[in-house]
C-alpha cells in the first residue's frame, strides 16, 4: 500500500475476505493478477456459496413442494429456507412476502403485469399515469415503457441534474393524482448516486400511488429494511450479491400480493385447475410458475448468511471509504470526468468516467491488457448517456473485497491508457 | 490488437465526413454504442465515394477509415471480394495467418486481424463494413427499380 491509503478508516479485512472468493487469484495475461472491478455487474462468488450449490446438487437434489420422499422433503426444505433467509435479511414482515424470480428484470416486469392486469383500484389503464425516473437502469424502463403502450398509460419521468441527481424540483407535476405506480432504483448502476427515497414516497403516498424500489444496486451494499423504506414493492437479483445467477428476488406488500392477479401460469401456482377454470395458490407461490430455481435459491441463501456474518453496516462503511478514495484519485488523472456525483456523499460504489476523447472499449481493452476488469459501454442505461452526452463510460465498481490498492492498480491503468492513446 | 496502422487510421481517418450519396445508412453497436452514419455513391458499378461521420473506439473508427481507403474507385465486385475476405477474417477467431494474397487483397485492413481474437471487438471493426454492405444494397436496389 501507498501512503495515500493512510487515514482510510473502516475497512474490512480484504485480505482474509479475498481468501473467500477463488476468482480474485486468477491470473490473465501471462501472470497478471486480476483486478476485478466490475462487480456493479455481478460480483464474485465466495466458497461459501459454490459449497452450497455443490452440496444442494450432490445430496439434496429433487424437485420441490413434491415429492413425500426423504430427499424431495430437503430440497423443499432447503428452498423454502432461503426465503426465510432472504426475509430476514430485507427485515420482511412476513416470508410470504418474498417472491423468488429469475432476476431483477423478471421481478420488475411482474409488478408491471401485475398492475397492467389488476383490477380497480391498482389498475393501470389509458386514464392513468406511470412514473420513473431518467436514470433507471433499462429493466425500469422498458416494462413500463410496455405497459405504457399496452393499456395508454401515461408514461412521465424525472429528469437528471447536472451533478447526476435526481431533478425533484417538479415532483407534483411527474407525480399526479392520475399516478398509479411510481418505479424508481434505489441506487443507479451508471451515475452510483443514492436517491431520496422518503420525499418520493412521501409524495407518491399523498396521491395514492404504488411504489415499486429498484434495490438491485442497494440490496448487495447497504442495510436493505423494507419496512423502512416503505415501499410496496422491492425487486433485486442474487448475482449482484455474491449469489448464483438466474435467482431474482421480488417483495411485496402482503395484502397487494392477494389482491393483484398472478402472470405466469403453470404448475405451482394452483390451488385447484379444471378445464374451465382454476383458482390460484396463496403468495408467494402465486407468483412462481413452474420449477423454480432451488439450487440458485439456496445459493442466494448461502450468500445472504455469508453477507450477514460479515455485517451489511461493515460493508457499507467499508466501500463508502473506498468510494471516498477512488472518487478522489480518480480525479487526480488529467482529463478524466467523473459521470455523477463527485464525492461519496449519497453514492455507491459504482463510478462512472469519461477518459478525455479515448473510447470507453479502447479504455477498456487496455486496462483488461493490464489485468484490470472494468465494464464499458452504456451499462443498460443508455438514457443517461444521453442526458450527460456521452456515446458510453468506462465504470469501476467496489464491493466488499475491493481494496485501496486496487484503486491505485486503476489510476495507473488509466495513465498507461492515456500515454497510449495520447 | 492495436497495431500502428489502426492507430494511424484512427488519428488521422481517411475520407471522413457526410458527401453527397445515393443511400444513406446508420448502424449503431447497441453494447457499446459506436454509432456510424455512412453514404455511398456509385457511377454505374464503380464506387465513386463512401462517406461517414460516426463516434465510437479507435477500432471501429479505424476501420471506417480503411474501408474508405479501400473500397473508393473500386468496382463493385471487386469491393465485395475485399468485403467478404475481410469478413472471413474477422470471424476467424485468430485462427486464420493472413497470407501474402489475402495481404494482397486487404492491404491495410490485414492489421485487423488480431482484433478476431476478441469477440467483443469483432462488431466494432465490422460496424462500417455492414453499413457499407446495407448501403450498397439500397443505392443499388434503387438503381434498379429506377431503370425498371
Amino acid at each position: 500500500m501507498t501512503s495515500a491509503h493512510l487515514g482510510l478508516s473502516g475497512l474490512l479485512d480484504t485480505e482474509a475476505i479475498r481468501k473467500d472468493f477463488p476468482l480474485l487469484d486468477r491470473v490473465v495475461h501471462d501472470g497478471k493478477k486480476i483486478v476485478y472491478l466490475d462487480s456493479a455487474a455481478t460480483s464474485q462468488k465466495p466458497r461459501q456459496v459454490l459449497d452450497a450449490l455443490n452440496t444442494y446438487y450432490e445430496r439434496h437434489n429433487a424437485n420441490v413442494h413434491r415429492g413425500v420422499y426423504t430427499v424431495a422433503e430437503e430440497a423443499t426444505a432447503l428452498y423454502e429456507g432461503a426465503r426465510d433467509k432472504v426475509a430476514a435479511f430485507i427485515n420482511a414482515p412476513s416470508r410470504d412476502e418474498v417472491i423468488f424470480t429469475k432476476n431483477a428484470s423478471e421481478s420488475l416486469n411482474l409488478v408491471a403485469n401485475m398492475l397492467g392486469w389488476a383490477d380497480e383500484p391498482y389498475r393501470v389503464d389509458h386514464e392513468t399515469e406511470i412514473a420513473i425516473t431518467e436514470m433507471e437502469h433499462h429493466s425500469n424502463i422498458v416494462p413500463w415503457q410496455l405497459l405504457s403502450q399496452r393499456t395508454g398509460a401515461k408514461l412521465k419521468w424525472f429528469g437528471l441534474t447536472d451533478d447526476g441527481r435526481l431533478d425533484l424540483s417538479n415532483i407534483e407535476e411527474v407525480i399526479t393524482e392520475k399516478t398509479k405506480i411510481v418505479s424508481f432504483t434505489l441506487v443507479s448502476n451508471l451515475l452510483g448516486t443514492i436517491n431520496p427515497v422518503e420525499t418520493i414516497i412521501r409524495r407518491a403516498q399523498e396521491v395514492g400511488a404504488l411504489v415499486c424500489i429498484d434495490a438491485s444496486q442497494a440490496a448487495p451494499h447497504m442495510v436493505l429494511d423494507v419496512q423502512a423504506l416503505q415501499a410496496d414493492f422491492v425487486a433485486f437479483t442474487g448475482h449482484k450479491m455474491c449469489g448464483p445467477t438466474g435467482i431474482g428476488v421480488l417483495w411485496g406488500r402482503q395484502e397487494l400480493l392477494e389482491d393483484l392477479p398472478p402472470f405466469l401460469g403453470g404448475g405451482e401456482m394452483i390451488e385447484t385447475v379444471s378445464m374451465h377454470s382454476s383458482t390460484y395458490a396463496p403468495a408467494p407461490h402465486k407468483f412462481e410458475a413452474g420449477t423454480p430455481p432451488i439450487a440458485q435459491a439456496v445459493g442466494l441463501g448461502a450468500a445472504v448468511d455469508y453477507l450477514s456474518a460479515i455485517g451489511m453496516e461493515n460493508i457499507a462503511r467499508h466501500e463508502h471509504a473506498i468510494t471516498e478514495y477512488a472518487v478522489r484519485r480518480l480525479q487526480e488523472v488529467p482529463d478524466l470526468r467523473i459521470i455523477g456525483p463527485t464525492t461519496a456523499e449519497d453514492r455507491g460504489a459504482a463510478i462512472s468516467f469519461t477518459l478525455g476523447d479515448i473510447h470507453p472499449h479502447d479504455v477498456g481493452q487496455v486496462l483488461d491488457e493490464q489485468g484490470i476488469a472494468v465494464r464499458v459501454g452504456h451499462h443498460c442505461a443508455r438514457p443517461v448517456c444521453l442526458r450527460y452526452g456521452i456515446p458510453a463510460t468506462t465504470r469501476a465498481s467496489f464491493y466488499l473485497y475491493s481494496t485501496p490498492a486496487e484503486v491505485d492498480a486503476l489510476v495507473e491503468g488509466l495513465e498507461h491508457v492515456r500515454n497510449f492513446f495520447g | 490488437m492495436y497495431q500502428d496502422v489502426i492507430l494511424d487510421h484512427y488519428k488521422h481517418p481517411h475520407g471522413r465526413g457526410l458527401r453527397d450519396g445515393d443511400a444513406e445508412v446508420h448502424h449503431v453497436n447497441p453494447t457499446c454504442g459506436d454509432e456510424i452514419t455512412l453514404r455511398v455513391k456509385y457511377d454505374g458499378s464503380r464506387i465513386e465515394d463512401v462517406s461517414y461521420e460516426g463516434q465510437g473506439c479507435s477500432i471501429s473508427q479505424a476501420s471506417a477509415s480503411v474501408l474508405n481507403e479501400l473500397l473508393v474507385g473500386k468496382e463493385l465486385a471487386e469491393a465485395q471480394k475485399i468485403q467478404g475476405t475481410f469478413l472471413e477474417l474477422m470471424q476467424s477467431k485468430g485462427q486464420i495467418e493472413p497470407d501474402d494474397a489475402m495481404e494482397e487483397i486487404l492491404e491495410d485492413a490485414v492489421a485487423f486481424a488480431g482484433v478476431s481474437k476478441y469477440p467483443a471487438r469483432v462488431k466494432c471493426a465490422l460496424l462500417s463494413w455492414m453499413a457499407w454492405k446495407d448501403a450498397t444494397a439500397q443505392a443499388l436496389g434503387d438503381a434498379e427499380r429506377k431503370s425498371a
